[in-house]
């Protein structure tokens, strides 16, 4: 049971997404969460704003179902299937959490430093937290697709856009963990 | 019930993202301080499966459970977009530590504070698609 509710190992996790993003295909859809944010604003009424969000939101009621099974799924793994042995993080991970004064995660699957109600209703960590999903909205439009449109889907089927995606990706991922979580903490 | 099927797929999924801890903030720092493989193995093995999927899928020229030919678009030629728009969402994944799909498992997992970074993605999306035909692509 260890195997069940401790850390589950990359190969196995990564295997599952990737076989995620196999039934979808199968299903005669594509692997994409980032598409939802845009179906969410068209349902609160973005339409009339602009032609981007001028679409029939029902095309994408499917993909409505994989996020809410993916709520569901957070849900029931943090309560049914939740061990002790969680986030074993490299100890020089921890050193750099110390001075940055970050919480360790003793258990938690997130900081309290940047999640914890506390942070959340102070004027920097809302700043911060509305920061963070801004890019997050405006980016993977831009960029026509987040880590499971162009990370998974993408560079599975041999796409050249999807790499210099992800290398973005990985250009911004650096700037914000070398230069922004220093500055901000 | 015919989107009982796609609820299936996302609760197995946000139960992966879950269980590997791909949804932590604590990996993705350590992600990008590169002082940890795991997440580099998620994203590489992913890749591995669906690449084999893929090529079995187009060689067998297997059809999706309709009947209808598998197609998978291809991506839109273009570079400033990518990288652009790539930067921008890496420096968001950075920051927060999530990106789409683990904003929405992480809902379920109880954090209440990701509805402020839900909150942030949705006016970032929504100004996305005001400046869409005003910004260089």
């Amino acid at each position: 049971m260890e195997l069940l509710y401790g850390t589950w190992h990359w190969s196995i996790s990564g295997f599952l997404i990737g076989i995620t993003m196999l039934m979808l295909i199968y299903f005669g859809k594509t692997f994409g969460m980032s598409s939802n944010l845009r179906t969410l604003c068209t349902i609160l009424g973005a339409k009339r704003k602009s032609n981007y969000f001028n679409f029939d939101w029902r095309e994408q009621k499917w993909n409505l179902a994989v996020v809410f099974g993916a709520v569901l799924g957070g849900y029931f793994a943090t309560h049914f299937l939740n061990g002790s042995h969680i986030l074993e993080l490299n100890p020089r991970t921890l050193q750099q959490l110390q001075q940055l004064n970050i919480d360790f995660p003793n258990g938690k699957i997130v900081p309290d430093a940047i999640f914890s109600i506390d942070a959340m209703l102070s004027v920097k960590g809302f700043l911060i937290l509305l920061l963070g999903g801004f890019l997050i909205g405006f980016g993977t439009p831009y960029a026509g697709g987040c880590t499971s449109g162009h990370a998974i889907t993408g560079l599975s089927n041999l796409q050249l856009p999807s790499l210099i995606a992800v290398i973005g990706f990985f250009i911004g991922g650096l700037i914000a963990s070398y230069f922004l979580i220093p500055l901000f903490f | 019930m015919k989107l009982l099927r796609f609820v299936l797929v996302g609760f197995i999924f946000g139960i992966v993202l879950t269980k590997s801890e791909a949804i932590s903030w604590y990996r993705i720092y350590e992600m990008f301080q590169f002082q940890s493989f795991h997440m580099y193995g998620i994203i590489f093995t992913a890749i591995v499966t669906g690449v084999v999927g893929i090529r079995f899928f187009k060689k067998k020229e297997i059809k999706d459970y309709k009947g209808l030919p598998i197609e998978i678009l291809d991506k839109e030629r273009a570079r400033f977009r990518y990288i652009v728009g790539g930067i921008m969402f890496g420096l968001g994944w950075g920051i927060v530590g999530c990106c789409p799909g683990p904003i929405f498992v992480l809902l379920g997992a109880g954090v209440a504070s990701i509805g402020v970074v839900l909150l942030g993605a949705l006016i970032g999306n929504f100004i996305y698609g005001v400046l869409k035909d005003k910004i260089p692509h």
